[in-house]
This record gives C-alpha cells, sequence and structure tokens, in this order.
C-alpha cells in the first residue's frame, strides 16, 4: 500500500510524517520547505506500506515547480491512498484543496491536523457531519504530540481495503451541464489520458497548460472543447478557469460553515506582543540584526572552544607518526592523509557545523524566516527580487543544495535562475567553517564579520546585475503566508538537525578521509606539482603560495576540504607560520565565492538547466578571481 | 471605494473587486481572498514595503503593489 499525504504548505504534514518516520522529512514552520518528496516505510498492523511526504501545494492547478511535482506524483497511479492533512484553523481555505483531491478519485481520508490551534481560535468543527458531507473518513489529530495519529493510519488502511473514495461535490447546475458535456466529448474522441474524465474536464475548463497540450499532442480536434469554453465564459461573464476556482470557493466556504461553529473569538495571545515586536518598522530589523549576530557569535564561542584543543590534539598524534614511521615513509604519508581527514571532519562537525544546524533549525521551525522575509522585502525589490528570496539565501548558509532546490517557491522562472545562481555564493556551513576555521581563527572574529559583510555587499550588486540582465517582466510582488509561531517539539528540531549532520558524516566525512589521504599519496608521488604548476598563474595572480593550487580543485568535490587539504598541503596546521594574514584573507574570499562544489552543480542543472549551471561556474569564478585580487591589493597596500 | 493599501492599521475593509488577471486571482485565491472576504489591516512594513493583513484567520503579507490592485471598501 502506498499513501501520500498531500495538503497545504504548513498543515503539519513533514511533523506528521517525521512523527511515524524518525528521521526523515525536513520540515519546518515556513511554507514550501518540502520542495522534494519524502518517502518512508510504516507498519500498519503488520502491513508494511510505503508513506510519502508531498510538497506543500494550496491547489492543484499548475503554479510553481513544487505544485506541479506533487501533482505528478498523484496523477502518477503509483498512490493508492492520499491523506489530505488539513490545519483545522484555517479549515475554510484548506477545503478548496480537498474537494479538487476528491476529484482524483482514490481512496482518501481526510486529517483535521493542529486541532489545538483551532481551538484557540474557538472554531469547533463537527468532524462527523464533515465526513457524512465528503463520503470520506475525518480523523482530528495534532500532530506536535502526535495525538490521532494510530487512529489516523488504521483508518488509513481500512479506506484502501474498502476501496472508499469519497464524493466528488457539484457545482452549479450550468457548470456541470458543460462538464457533463466536455465528459462526453472527451469519451467519443476516446481520450482517457490516465486521469478519471471529470478531472480531466475540470482541468481543460480551467485552462490548465499541461493537459491542454496534452490534448492538443494526440491529435485530437480541441475545437469542441474551446467551444464549450466559450460558451461558460458567455454565462459568466468572466474567464472559464475564474468561473471553476470562484465556484470551488464557494462550495468550500458553504461546506466550512455547515461543519463549523466558531463559539468564542480567537483568543489573543502573547504572539501577537511578540509580533508587535519583531514585524515592528523600527525594532524588526535591530532585533533581526541582534538574532543573526548572536547567531554567528554563538556558533564561534562553541567552535572556537572546542577547534583549538582538537587541534592540538591531532597534531601531536600526526608528529608521533612522523617519529615512529619516518619522514619519508609512504605510510606515514598515507596515515598522516587519513588522519588529517578525520581530524578535519572532526574539527568542522563538531565545533561549528552541529551549533549551526540545531540554531538554523530552530530559526525555522519556530517561524522566524517568513519574518525575516517580510522585513527584509522592500530591500530585496532594490535587487530586483523579492521578500521570498532570502528563505533560500538562509538557507544558504546551511548547505547550497536545498538553497538551490528551495527557490521552487518563488513564482517566476527568472527569480528562481537569479535566485539560484545567487544562493550559490553564500557561504554554507562548509565554507563557514573555512571562514571561522582561517580567518577568524588566525586573524580576528572582525575579520571573519568582514568578510560576511563584503559577501553581502557582493550578492546584492551580483543580483542587481542579474536582474538587469534577466529582467521579469510579469512580476507581481510579494503573496505570502505568515504562519503562526510554533514552539516545536524540542524532539523534532534535534532530529531534523541530525538528519543533516548525519548527511555530513556518510557522504562528506569519508570523502574528506579519501581526499586527504589522496593528497598525501599524491604529494608522496610528486603528482600535486603538476596541479599546482597548471594552476601556477591563478595563485600568483591572487599571491599565494604555489602550494595551494591543489587544494582549490578539491574544493569542488567538496567546500571544506579546501581548508584541511589547506594544512595538509603546507604541512603544518599553523597556517600563521607559512602564509600571510593578506593571504589567509585573498585565499577565504577565494575559496567563498569560486565555483559552487559538485552536489550543488548537479542541483544547478536540474533546477535551470545546463546553460544555467554553466553560467553560475562562469560567473562565480569571475567573481571570485576578481574579489580575490582586488583584496590582495587592497589589503597589501593599505592594511598588513 | 479604495485600495488595500490605503487602509489604516486596524481598520478592516471588505473586498470589492481584485483587478488583473486569473494569475492574481488564483493566487490571492489560495491565501483567502477573494471578493467579498472581510481582510484586517495589521501593519505597514517600513520604507513601502509589504503590508500585514489577516484574513480568515491567517495572516499573508503583500507587496504594496498587490494592495494597490485589491479594491476595498472600508468596514467597521
Amino acid at each position: 500500500m502506498r499513501i501520500a499525504l498531500a495538503g497545504q504548505p504548513n498543515c503539519g504534514k513533514s511533523t506528521l510524517f517525521n512523527h511515524i518516520a524518525g528521521y526523515k522529512a525536513i520540515t519546518s514552520n515556513f511554507p514550501g520547505t518540502t520542495v522534494k518528496y519524502t518517502e518512508t516505510k510504516v507498519r500498519i498492523n503488520g502491513v508494511t506500506c510505503h508513506c510519502i511526504d508531498l510538497p506543500g501545494t494550496y491547489s492543484l492547478t499548475s503554479g510553481d515547480p513544487a505544485e506541479l511535482e506533487a501533482r505528478r506524483h498523484l496523477l502518477s497511479e503509483e498512490v493508492d491512498v492520499i491523506i489530505n492533512v488539513v490545519d483545522a484553523s484555517l479549515l475554510c481555505r484548506s477545503l478548496e484543496l480537498t474537494l479538487q483531491l476528491l476529484e482524483l478519485e482514490v481512496p482518501t481520508i481526510l486529517c483535521l491536523n493542529m486541532m489545538d490551534e483551532a481551538q484557540r481560535k474557538g472554531i469547533q468543527i463537527d468532524a462527523q457531519k464533515l465526513s457524512n458531507l465528503l463520503g470520506v473518513p475525518v480523523i482530528p489529530t495534532i500532530a506536535t504530540t502526535g495525538k490521532g495519529l494510530k487512529e489516523l493510519f488504521t483508518e488509513a488502511a481500512r479506506v484502501w481495503e474498502e476501496k472508499r473514495r469519497g464524493r466528488t461535490l457539484k457545482f452549479s447546475k450550468d457548470i456541470e451541464e458543460i462538464i457533463d458535456q466536455m465528459v462526453s466529448i472527451l469519451r467519443s474522441q476516446s481520450i482517457h489520458a490516465k486521469v478519471p474524465s471529470r478531472f480531466l474536464a475540470i482541468k481543460l475548463l480551467e485552462n490548465d497548460p499541461f493537459f491542454i497540450s496534452e490534448i492538443k499532442r494526440s491529435e485530437n480536434s480541441i475545437d469542441p472543447i474551446e467551444s464549450l469554453h466559450e460558451r461558460l465564459e458567455k454565462i459568466h461573464g468572466v474567464p472559464s478557469d475564474e468561473v471553476i476556482s470562484s465556484e470551488r470557493h464557494a462550495l468550500a466556504m458553504n461546506l466550512f460553515e455547515k461543519v463549523s461553529t466558531v463559539i468564542h473569538p480567537p483568543r489573543r495571545d502573547i504572539r501577537i506582543a511578540i509580533d508587535n515586536w519583531v514585524m515592528h518598522k523600527i525594532f524588526g530589523y535591530l532585533i533581526l540584526a541582534g538574532v543573526f549576530y548572536g547567531f554567528f557569535n554563538f556558533i564561534f564561542g562553541i567552535g572556537g572552544y572546542i577547534e583549538e584543543p582538537l587541534m592540538e590534539f591531532f597534531d601531536r598524534w600526526i608528529e608521533g607518526f612522523e617519529g615512529f614511521l619516518g619522514k619519508e615513509s609512504l605510510f606515514f604519508f598515507l596515515s598522516k592523509g587519513v588522519l588529517q581527514g578525520i581530524a578535519g571532519g572532526i574539527a568542522i562537525v563538531l565545533p561549528y557545523l552541529v551549533p549551526f544546524l540545531i540554531g538554523l533549525s530552530i530559526l525555522e521551525d519556530v517561524g522566524y524566516l517568513p519574518r525575516v522575509a517580510f522585513l527584509m522585502d522592500v530591500f530585496m525589490h532594490k535587487i530586483g527580487l523579492h521578500g521570498k528570496s532570502i528563505i533560500p539565501f538562509i538557507l544558504g548558509y546551511g548547505c547550497s543544495v536545498p538553497a538551490v532546490m528551495a527557490t521552487r517557491i518563488l513564482e517566476f522562472p527568472q527569480h528562481r535562475f537569479i535566485v539560484s545562481i545567487l544562493t550559490t555564493m553564500i557561504p554554507c556551513a562548509a565554507r563557514i567553517t573555512i571562514i571561522f576555521g582561517l580567518v577568524a581563527f588566525f586573524i580576528s572574529p572582525n575579520a571573519a564579520l568582514a568578510i560576511f559583510a563584503l559577501n553581502i555587499l557582493v550578492v546584492a550588486i551580483s543580483g542587481k546585475i542579474l536582474s538587469t540582465l534577466y529582467p521579469e517582466p510579469g512580476s507581481l510582488g510579494l503573496i505570502m503566508e505568515i504562519p503562526v509561531y510554533q514552539l516545536p517539539p524540542l524532539q523534532n528540531t534535534l532530529k531534523k538537525s541530525w538528519y543533516r549532520i548525519r548527511e555530513f558524516i556518510v557522504i562528506a566525512w569519508p570523502l574528506l578521509i579519501i581526499g586527504s589521504a589522496l593528497l598525501a599519496l599524491m604529494e608522496y608521488g610528486g603528482v600535486e606539482k603538476y596541479i599546482n604548476w597548471f594552476l601556477s598563474p591563478l595563485t600568483h595572480l591572487l599571491g599565494l603560495p604555489v602550494s595551494v593550487g591543489t587544494t582549490l580543485i578539491f574544493g569542488l568535490l567538496r567546500k571544506e576540504l579546501s581548508m584541511i587539504m589547506l594544512t595538509q598541503a603546507l604541512g603544518t596546521p599553523q597556517v600563521l607560520t607559512v602564509m600571510t594574514k593578506t593571504q589567509i584573507m585573498v585565499f577565504t574570499i577565494f575559496v567563498t565565492f569560486y565555483i559552487p562544489c559538485l552536489a550543488t552543480i548537479a542541483a544547478l542543472w536540474k533546477e535551470i538547466g545546463k546553460k544555467g549551471a554553466f553560467l553560475a561556474i562562469l560567473f562565480t569564478l569571475s567573481v571570485a578571481i576578481l574579489l580575490a585580487f582586488v583584496t590582495r591589493i587592497f589589503l597589501g597596500v593599505f592594511i598588513w | 471605494m479604495t485600495t488595500l493599501d490605503k487602509i489604516f492599521e486596524n481598520k478592516k475593509a471588505k473586498v470589492i473587486d481584485i483587478q488583473g488577471g486569473q494569475g492574481i486571482k488564483q493566487r490571492l485565491g489560495q491565501m483567502g481572498i477573494h471578493t467579498g472576504d472581510i481582510i484586517t489591516m495589521l501593519r505597514y512594513g517600513a520604507l513601502r514595503g509589504p503590508i500585514l493583513i489577516e484574513v480568515h484567520g491567517s495572516q499573508v503579507a503583500l507587496g504594496r503593489g498587490i494592495a494597490s490592485r485589491i479594491i476595498v471598501e472600508e468596514v467597521e
């Protein structure tokens, strides 16, 4: 049995999924975080089922790519049961999606989630009555505490066994007549597609570009379909897609009024008072600055405290090996490489990555990020984007791959293109580690902050340049839901952070160790000399030691390799003994901006195409060379 | 009649019409904003930034450009 969780953004799907799955889905209190679906296995009454968490969609009308992804999946015939997760406190709006899901004629069950929130708002819902009206079971749940989930899945299994489909609610009479005619045209032309004919008929009336092009491709005449369109438009005096959407809205309103009663006005709680400060015209920005300043200080505070003794510890080991195995032996080179790889991983993961990812998860889950988008909207407009684009940027401080994927929440292709390229220039956790581990550690925390400030400035200027080159003609401006604050279950936040950290441990760390060993072997065999020679024009231009050339190549695999490889290439972790402060700054700035890592390039390729990925490489490389060169000259002349 | 961006903070307004194509109507509809709905203006962003409104119990941020295309009538 395959169960799909479908629902509007922020209805608690992923929280629910996490509850049953353990570690898999990434949730956050922001619309559109599940841009790719996640899958897990659950056991219900001894039967193993696949459970898929789909991206949140406001409707099944093709909108942004996240919605298309969810729809494609629901239509793929691979789904046996749909669990439609609904935010009970926003029932009226949510029912519009429910009505569309029922049109798919797949066994469905309605999960009335966030019952606690509905109660706070004073909304009482008659679940039994709703169930009777829709013809599907309705189960009230509170996903954050796990209340009602067992019943939900038992019921899902029963719905599947009974193959129980819901009721498709009927529109007004004249519209139903036209839908009937459309259905018979489709039948007479023997167009089945893979979807129910009523669903297809409605989609065609809604001018759905996907299905219209499917019909055109099947070499069937589109004329009778178009004449039905015209009739509908003539009767109602508005475009046919508008007729359908306002009908659906009316149906949802009607349902909502039948099943719910408002027993008391919403309780005003502290969260409104919080927003008075957090979203305030002036204090909002002060708080924003404070939050991020505190955030980075917190990471550096923890990181610096742990990194130093750890590095010394590993250095002693390496010295020990040197004495024990002999300085020139192959075995010494190899064990030095492996040990430095292990040390690098520990020195990155423990001190910086863990506090960073936990902090980011908390900010996400609490619901602070949409507020940041609200505050930053006006500034993002200055660089030709809008507020929502700030989200991929913030996620980019974690890892560029999910950041590039998060651009799917943006409505316009041009914005997705520009933001995808820009987010790769935001220092990800790995590069932040380099900035902290090299610049903050060897020079000063303020110098590290200067790099972050420079980075933001460069990203803004690049944004301006790119949005001038690729203007978005139909840009509407910001339309974004601001969800209520949630106190996320701590367990959820920790699970999410652990999932992200685990990704580093199982994928990146082994690569680090192998890479480090490989570099040591190359050093032993003298191969790196050729690479360094090949890159020497670049290293000369930037005034860096020739031996760092190889580390830049490794940085393409994983950014953190650049730093670990640096200590490896220089032959000592005491970087200051072989590099000047200027060289450390130039190296870090270059590494911060240059070509995205392989995984990010793959993500870019997928999201914005081959040409886009190529442009991103070219653009970031040019920016990196230019900035690093300017830094070299500037610091050389004015500071050190 | 006026447009949504001209409503004062903490005042309520009823949507009379949304000017624009199906694209904008659909996106606003998804957020629960339709003709006839009652909207409460919560706050303005700084420097002509977006506005924050409440509609059907949820909070939505709207750019000023979009807000100026929503024709409303102030209600008590």
